[in-house]
């Protein structure tokens, strides 16, 4: 059942990473970066009880905050194409 | 010992796992070297730590694993888009010729594969780096009270030096950095101030 499990999210890795790489946007490669990231949480845990060894689950709880980082920092970057904006300087500044 | 015969290979669900990963690498690799927008390579290489990660932990090394998620994906992802604030977000195409570099890079990537041709078979328990230090490692560990954890006992007890000298050589870097920077941002504030002067 796990190897179906971890079957199948290969596969899911699989079209994430043709969007990726083809994706006409920048938006679509962020995306499939996020997804990559959620769906390789999806594989420890799965490969985690394949190989009779669910201990690594904690390890998954590191790579959700590691993603979310990586992209808080890309949505800054977007947003304000620096990462060291701070809003309370802007609003000083306007005043 | 009979090293001479070839490794079977099994064929595990693991083994599949780590083909298709491998597969995936290779692809998001040719993806990076061949596009041309910066942003876009900052994602692709985000993604392609993700997928190595996930086979560090198909391959029994979570440790390893944990480390390429943290530095690969995360801290190399924010400092590269710090970079590319201070750039431009496009690659210049290239005008040298590949063929040199081309042929470098075959014939170093022959000689490693050469060279794979004859180590011993992964997950052997025989082979000298198991069989020369380690279990001296594992023996000491338990008559000199070390850290329950052996991996702790030989990077903080055993190797404490050498671990002493990564840390200095890390430490040293990062104060360099940092330095660089602080620099950096005085002198900015110090042109606004005379830029500001001169208008008035």
């Amino acid at each position: 059942m796990f190897f179906v499990a971890s079957a199948a999210i290969l596969v899911a890795i699989i079209l994430v990473v043709v969007r990726a790489i083809r994706g006409p946007t920048v938006f679509d490669r962020v995306l499939a970066a996020n997804a990559i990231g959620t769906l390789a949480i999806l594989l420890l845990a799965a490969i985690g009880f394949l190989t009779g060894r669910p201990e690594w689950l904690d390890v998954g709880l590191t790579y959700g905050l590691l993603n979310l980082i990586s992209m808080l920092a890309v949505l800054k970057f977007f947003r304000h194409g620096d990462l060291a904006y701070d809003g309370e300087e802007e609003r000083e500044t306007k005043a | 010992m009979n090293t001479k015969a070839a490794p079977e290979v099994v064929a595990t669900p693991e083994v599949f796992v780590i083909m298709v990963l491998l597969t995936l690498l290779a692809a998001v690799t040719l993806a990076i070297i061949r596009q041309r927008n910066l942003f876009s390579v900052v994602i692709l290489s985000s993604i392609y730590s993700f997928l190595m990660a996930s086979i560090m932990i198909a391959l029994d090394a979570v440790d390893v694993a944990m480390t390429e998620a943290s530095v690969g994906a995360g801290i190399s992802t924010v400092i590269l888009l710090a970079t590319l604030h201070l750039t431009k977000s496009v690659e210049y195409p290239a005008v040298r010729q590949v063929a040199l570099p081309l042929f470098v890079c075959i014939v170093v990537a022959g000689a490693l594969i050469w060279g794979s041709i004859s180590l011993p078979p992964f997950g052997i328990a025989d082979t000298p780096i198991h069989t020369h230090t380690a279990p001296r490692y594992i023996e000491m560990a338990k008559e000199h009270l070390m850290p329950p954890n052996i991996v702790t006992a030989v990077l903080a007890d055993f190797r404490s030096f050498d671990t002493l000298g990564e840390t200095t050589v890390i430490f040293t870097a990062g104060i360099g950095v940092l330095l660089l920077l602080k620099g950096r941002v005085k002198k900015m504030q110090g042109q606004d101030d005379t830029e500001k002067k001169g208008e008035a």
